[in-house]
Parts: C-alpha cells; structure tokens; sequence
C-alpha cells in the first residue's frame, strides 16, 4: 500500500484507503513524541523548502518540526525576505527552489489552486499547507486522525463544522475527509458565510446552531476574521457571537461526550468560549499534537513514495 | 517474485525445543535473571520475544519486561526498497538504562536490521549490554555482527529465502527454505 | 484582370437562401459570375468539389491588441490567424491602449490595417473617453472616420444615467451600441461562475444575475431610447429568455454568443484551468441548451469569437491573477461545425448566417453575401477535414486556448479577400 501521487493537494484527490494508511502510519509517528529522542533517520539528507507566502506560524512550525523529527533539512522561505517583493511570479519562485534540489515544497499561499500550479510545474513532492478557500489537507488528517483516537472509529459519526465556509480550507478539507471516511456532515453559519451550492459537497446546511448541534459527537468551530465584517457578510462579530459561539450552554444540544475542535488559532468569547476551548471535551491542543505526527506520516510516505515512482 | 518450496529446516516441536533451550541459555550467560529485558524486533521478533519470556518465567518465576521495536524509520534502504515498509508499533514500557537487554529477530541475513535496532535503541536509552537472539543464522553478512544466541545455523545462499512461520502471525508454526525463481519481470528483460 | 474559378463547391449564402453547387468565377476583386456549373477558363482554378463555398465569415467582436499590446496580438499576426479561421472581416474592440476613443485612433487602426492586414478589419469606437464610463467619445467623428458600432466591451458603464445618453447619441449616427452585461458590483472579485465548482475549488463565484440583471437593464434602456442594442456574449439561460421577450416586443435588440458557451460549462474549470477563464465565466449545461435553443429559434443573431489572446505568462499563474479571456479566432467556424451543424442544432445555411449575414446587417455591412458584382470575399470549408488542436495550430502570437487537445472537423481550405487568395490548402499566400 502506497500513495497515488507524489503530492498532497487535498483530501479530494485521496482515496479512503490513502486515508487510513496516512492516519494508520501517524500512529506510530505520535509514539515517538514520548520518548526522550523525539527524532528518526528516516528522511536523512532529504531537503524540504517550507514555501508560505501567508504568515503562518502554527503550520509551518508544525512542518518544520515534523522535517527536523524525519532528520531532514528544512528551509524557510517566508514572503517579507523573499524575491516574491519584487514581483517574481509563482512560477519562477518555485522552479528557482526546484534548481536547489528540493526534495519537498510546502506551500501555503493566499490563492486557492496555487499549490496546483507548483506541482504541474516541478518535480519535487509537493504538499499544500493551505491554498486560499481551497484545502488543507494536513489539517484534514490531523482532524480525521484526532476524532478517530477519541472515538474510535469516524464512520457514522455527526460532525457540525461551523462558521465561515465560504473562505475557509479547514471546512473543504474536513468535509471531504468526513465523507469519504463515512461521517454525516453539517454546516452552519449564516447564510452570507455559506457558498451556495455547498450541498453537492453531500453537507447538510443549517443557519440555526441549535438545530445543527442537536445529537452531534464532534463540533468544528472555525476561525472568524474580523475583516468579514467590511465585506458585508457580518454585521459585528459581536452579533456572530450571539448566534454562533459555542458555549457551554450550547454544548447541551450535543451528545455528551461530543468533542470539541478548533484548527487554531482561537478568537475566545467569539467562535468559541474559554469554557468550552479549556473545558474537559476540548481536544484543540491534541489536534497541535497530533498535526505533526500525521505531517511526519505525510512527509514519510511521500518521500517512499517518489523514491518508487523515479525507478518506473 | 516466485518461490519454490524447497524443504522444512524446523517444524512446530523443534521451534519449541530450540526457544527453551535458547531460553537456558540466556539465563546461563545472564547468571540469572536480574536487570534482563527482552526487546523483540518487528514483526516476527515480537512472538519469539514473548515465547522466550514466557519460558524464561516457566524455570525462574519471574516476569521479564518484554517490549517491541519497529526499526522501519531507521533502515539504510528507505530510499530503495521496492515498497514502501510499513511503519508499525514501536513499544517499550520500561526505562532501558542499565538494563541487560537481549535483541530478538528471526532470521540473521545481512545485519543491518541489528545495526537499525542497535541505532534506534540508543536512542532510548543506556542499556548496559545488549545481546543478540535468532532463530535462524544464515549466514551471508554485510555487516560485523554476530549473534549470542542461535537456534540453528542454516548457510543459505543468496537466491534463497528462509522463512519463519510463527502462529501469532501466521497459519502455520515452521521454518521453510524457499527458492527464488526467475520472475516474469526478469524473464522480459 | 485575373480570374478565378471556383469550381462544383457546394455554394451557402444565406442572403438569397441558395444551397446548391454552383461555379463562382471571381475577375479581379468582384465576383463576376454565381451560375450552375460552366464551362469557363480561368487564370486559377479551385476545385471545390465535396466543398462548401460560403461568404467570407465575419467575426464581429476581436481584440487585436494593436496599439498597446503587441506582445500579445497586433493587427498583422490576428487577421493572419482570423484568414486562416476563414475569417474575412473582423471587428475590433476599442480596449486597446491608447483605446480607440478619437478619429487618430481609428485611423491608425484602419491604416495598420490597410499596410499589414490579411483580412478587412472594421474598427469599433469606444462609448466613454478613456472606457472610464464619464464623457461621451466622439462618436460621430469616429463614425465618419470609419468605426461600425460603439462599444466599451468589458469597462461596462455601471451608472444607468450615463448609459443612458450614451444610447442615445449613438443612436444619432446609427451606430449599435454593443454591451458587456456585467453588474461590477454583484461580480466582485469573482473569476468563474458561482455554482458547485466554485464551492469545491474555494474561488470567488460570479453569479449568472451578474449578467442577468445588465441584460435587462440595457433592454429597458433600449426600449426608453429606441437605440440599438447588442448584447455581447450572451452565456446564460435568463439572457436568451430576456432577450427573446425584447425582441418580441419590437425593441431593437439584438446579441451573440461565443463558441465557449455552447461547447464548455463550469466543470471544465477543472483543476484551476485557466484557459477556461473568461468573462463571461462558463456555466452549466442548462446554459448550453438555452444557448443552443436560443441560436435555432433566431434569438441569438451571430456567433463571435471575442478573441482575447494573453500571453503565457498571464495566464500560466495562479487562477485569481490569470488574465480573463481566450483565444478563438482559429476555432470559431470548426466549433460552429462540430457542434452547431453536426450535431443539427442549426442547418448549415443558418448556421452560417451568424457568422456573415446577420453580423453585416448589424453593423449595415456589404460583407457577408455572395452577390454578383460586390467585392469577392469568399471561404472554402472542408467539412471532412479532422485536425487535432495543438499548440503548432495557431498562428495567433498567443495560443491561450481552452480547445488545445481537442479533435474538430470542418475547417476553412481557402480564404479570398476582395479577388485575393490569402489562404489556400491551410498555407498562406503571399501576393
């Protein structure tokens, strides 16, 4: 068993199987983090660019971590100290890092289908940490893999993602995760936060919390970011607060061992309430922990996974 | 690849009589039993590791901490083997500083599955020995490393393949000897 | 004089209705005989038999980026490619930089045209000085110096006001005002159509109402005017319906789609293909079917390319930065054959009528009729010609093309304009 492609785009492309062999080799991988020698040789003198063109220090502090546990070297190309300031086009920054020898690019970036375009133009593995509206696969596994940890299993299960869908990666990557490994998805927002049409994605959509939490094991509460309020799709986060924050009073509606989660980083009395983020059904700090065992198991199996391809 | 089938080195009753005697064996040379630890090496290490501890408990009555070693992420080869190995389950629920540790594997070939244990259980720790059990040597080194304990010497050549078949793992509870033929793949060439 | 004889081709010139083999003996830049197969001699003989004759195609809605842009286009290299399209005449937007917004503009366009042009090249004037949507162009200037209609294409005059008067002084020179119905507004930052592939993909969605709501606007500004209005690249299902509703109620509108909108929908999107990025955005099959429907029952008028050719570096980057617009001047008659003739949405006299009669009677053009006496602009199609679309298919400076990889059949053999052989076997003719 093996992955298809040498890059990880999005949860889309994967197949359950890819899944479960990414969640099942991130297992082990989280093992590692107890023992005093938190590093393996596996990924000895193989070159991973970290290539964020969107300030991010969880991700790409997750990533690094998970190259320097693999023994790779990792190199950071943040946009402020990057030629992308003088205008350079995607396309030759990133086949100015492929004449480096790269063996992994990580690319995050502001627009959705850029890591597409980077891995239609170079041979390196590469492995989206987020483009635009579009995906995050890592967070998607890491997601998949924490409710799988707590729960046992993810088939059946109720999950209600809420917040800002239309902008957010996070939601298209879960939901496509969620699917595929047989949970039953909903979303919830109001309706200016909802792209419409998101139903073909198989969610079901709701604009009343209340309804949407009604019986659910996880609860997905996504950031929100104040500048939705100049684009007319709030009126105040204090009004999304109102509706949408997730407090312990809400928390009834759900099952009583619901989980909650968070992808981070946390607006507290907005999306979600310091009860509910540091009371006893938050697994947010876990799902940090978490995310850089499945990078590892994601960087890993590309890393097999190209060395196969380069002998066809 | 294709094999053949070429002849039984040991069947149920001798694997049973070369694990108790091995198991002797390491309490001789141990002299006793104090500050043993039995780590077994994924995947066919792991029920030889529990046998051996098992024994060990029939003639001293006493419990040997037994852990497991998955050494995938330490090979020398990740960036040439054919598939990709499976990373399994590494666990060992004791502190091995100290400890007298005997390493468990089914077969000695090349030993650098031993250097891979040997490097990865470093990095656990400060055993005070570790000491080397097989099954099977069969020969065919690439790197110094000899074991302490051996159930059989078998001299194998390179086309052939000794396989262990353990019940915990497998339908059966054998050794074989197996050919390698010449594979479809290779015949085209 | 020289003579040409074009001989046993399948003649189409929806003007008179024929459809019949016919010989053609073009003398000098005139067509001096369209008679039943005769015995004549000639300086130059085609054999057009298994061949259709048609008047030359007119592709009324072209960006040919000259002056401004020539790394992209220049008039030289899209009437090059418009002849080898089987293209005869071409109308260019005004967007070019300086726009064509005074009579120097249009005059160097017409000149260019004149010294390097393959094919004749009618000018389109700009609405608003500068496309900024204020002051009114010169309009009337521009007309005697030669533009055809007016036109702000995709800088659409969002204030209703302004378009108002605009209607209105065009209509004082009998020049058509062509609209690009876009609501800015409700577009945004949009770059494709808002739907399901813009949700799975995350990129910003532009809304068919985007469209919907200019078209009605620019309908009931036509009807409070009673200028003329074409629409330009009519894309969704509610279009065809609004306009087929003015049209029945006597208001002087008429529109065009592009090959896109009847071939490609929002899936072909695909994987942030950016050749599949235009404005406006592709839509949905429904859309096909209304588009399709809309060309048979007569609502849509002509088909056009809007040829946008964008260099490979404005394309080949992220989807949000790629610039909008494709390529078309070389796939237009092949689309129109594949998947308007053959597959019997139009017959191919009216199918070919969008491309040479209506346009001309659009924009009161001579062009578009095969007729005893006028110029002999003229194409040949091979209707059994299979060609594979790659990028050594184009002969634009861009190959910006959504069709690359595609397979279409029906292609243009020969171009003649005025009496010229300008293409012949699919080579060009240097005279």
């Amino acid at each position: 068993m093996k992955l298809k492609n040498k890059d990880l785009l999005g949860l889309e492309n994967l197949d359950k199987k890819e899944i479960q062999l990414i969640l099942d080799t991130a297992g082990p991988f989280k093992e590692l983090f107890t023992r005093s020698v938190k590093k393996v040789p596996a990924l000895r003198g193989q070159t991973v660019v970290l290539l964020f063109y969107e300030p991010s220090t969880r991700t790409r502090n997750s990533f690094e971590l998970a190259a320097k546990r693999l023994s790779a070297d990792s190199l950071n190309v943040p946009i402020s100290t990057s030629s992308v300031v003088k205008g350079e086009s995607l396309i030759d920054t990133v086949k100015t890092i492929e004449a480096m020898k790269a063996d992994f690019v990580i690319i995050r970036h502001s627009m959705a289908g850029a890591a597409e375009i980077v891995s239609r133009t170079i041979k390196s593995s590469v492995i989206n940490a987020g483009d635009g509206a579009h995906e995050h696969p890592t967070q998607g596994l890491l997601d998949l893999f924490t409710i799988r940890e707590k729960k046992g299993k993810i088939k059946g299960l109720k999950v209600t993602i809420i917040g800002d869908i239309l902008h957010s990666r996070v939601a298209r990557s879960n939901i496509w995760g969620l699917k595929k490994m047989g949970a039953e998805v909903r979303v919830c927002a109001p309706a200016t936060l909802i792209p419409p049409e998101i139903e073909s994605m198989g969610v079901e959509v709701f604009y009343n919390l209340e309804k949407a939490l009604n019986d659910v094991d996880v609860i997905y509460t996504l950031r929100i970011q104040l500048e939705r309020q100049k684009e007319h799709l709030l009126p105040s986060l204090r009004e999304y607060a109102e509706f949408y924050a997730i407090t312990n009073e809400r928390l009834k509606y759900a099952k009583d061992d619901c989980l909650v989660m968070h992808p981070g980083p946390m607006n507290r009395g907005v999306e979600i309430f310091g009860e509910v983020a540091d009371g006893p059904q938050s697994v947010i700090l876990e799902q940090v922990t978490n995310g850089i065992a499945i990078r590892m198991a994601v960087l890993y199996l590309l890393a097999g996974r190209k060395q196969i391809n380069s002998k066809d | 690849m294709v094999f053949r089938e070429k002849k039984i080195i040991m069947n149920k009753s001798e694997i049973d009589r070369t694990i108790k005697r091995m198991a002797h064996e390491i309490i001789e040379k141990n002299y006793g039993v104090e500050d043993l630890v039995i780590i077994g090496i994924q995947n066919r290490g792991v029920p030889l590791a529990n046998r051996l501890a098992f024994k060990i408990k029939e003639i001293e009555s006493v419990d040997i901490p037994v852990g497991v070693l998955d050494i995938t992420l330490y090979r020398d080869d990740l960036n040439s083997a054919a598939d990709q190995p499976i990373v399994r389950e590494t666990k060992i629920p004791f502190n091995i500083d100290r400890k007298k540790i005997v390493l468990v594997d089914d077969v000695l070939f090349t030993g650098r599955t031993i250097r891979a244990a040997l490097d990865e259980l470093i990095d656990f720790g400060r055993p005070k020995l570790i000491r080397l059990a097989v099954l099977i040597d069969r020969g065919n080194r690439e790197f110094p490393i000899q074991p302490d304990f051996v159930g059989k010497i078998f001299p194998a050549s390179i086309k052939e393949l000794i396989c262990v078949e353990l019940k915990e793992v497998d339908d059966n509870e054998r050794v074989i000897l197996k050919e390698i033929l010449e594979n479809a793949h290779e015949i085209k060439k | 004089m020289e003579k040409i004889l074009i001989k046993n081709g399948r003649v189409v010139n929806p003007d008179n209705k024929i459809d019949e083999v016919l010989d053609i003996l073009i003398e000098g830049s005139k067509i001096k005989y369209l008679k039943k197969p005769l015995s004549i001699t000639a300086d130059k003989i085609i054999n057009a038999q298994g061949k259709i004759v048609v008047p030359g195609l007119i592709d009324m809605h072209v960006h040919l980026r000259e002056p401004g842009r020539e790394d992209e286009e220049t008039i030289a290299s899209g009437t090059k490619a418009a002849a080898m399209g089987g293209i005869t005449s071409v109308c260019c937007m005004a967007n070019t930089n300086p726009c064509i917004d005074n009579v120097s503009g249009v005059k160097f366009v017409l000149l260019k045209a004149e010294k390097e042009g393959l094919i004749n090249v009618f000018p389109i004037g700009s609405i608003t000085k500068n496309l900024l949507g204020k002051e009114l162009s010169s309009m009337g200037e521009m007309s005697k110096a030669g533009i055809v209609a007016v036109s702000d294409d995709g800088n659409l005059i969002m204030n209703a006001k302004i378009m108002r008067r605009a209607l209105e002084y065009a209509k004082t020179f009998n020049l058509p005002t062509i609209v690009h119905c876009e609501d800015l507004n409700l577009s945004h930052n949009g770059v494709m159509n808002e739907g399901k592939v813009s949700a799975i993909l995350g990129l910003a969605g532009i809304p068919r109402e985007a469209e919907n709501i200019m078209v009605a606007r620019d309908i009931a500004l036509a009807n409070l005017t009673g200028a003329k209005l074409h629409i330009a690249h009519v894309s969704t299902k509610e279009s065809v319906t609004l306009i087929k509703e003015a049209k029945r109620k006597g208001i002087k509108v008429t529109c065009e789609t592009c090959p896109h909108y009847f071939t490609l929908t929002e899936k072909n999107v695909g994987k942030y293909n950016t050749n599949m990025k235009m404005k406006p955005p592709l839509r949905t099959q429904t859309d096909i079917n209304a588009i399709k429907e809309g060309l048979a029952e007569g609502t849509i008028d002509c088909i056009v390319s809007d040829h946008a050719p964008h260099l490979d570096i404005e394309k080949n980057t992220e989807f949000n930065l790629a610039a909008f617009g494709i390529i078309g001047l070389e796939t237009l008659l092949p689309l129109i054959m594949v998947e308007l003739v053959e597959k019997k949405v139009l017959s191919l006299s009216e199918a070919i009528k969008k491309v040479t009669l209506n346009p001309a009677t659009i924009l009161g053009l001579k062009e578009g009729r095969l007729k005893k006496g006028e110029y002999a602009n003229l194409t040949i199609i091979d209707p059994q010609m299979e060609l594979k679309i790659g990028n050594d298919f184009f002969h634009s400076k861009c190959k910006n093309s959504p069709f690359i990889g595609r397979k279409l059949k029906g292609f243009a053999v020969t171009t003649i304009v005025e009496g010229r052989i300008v293409m012949e076997n699919r080579t060009f003719v240097s005279n």
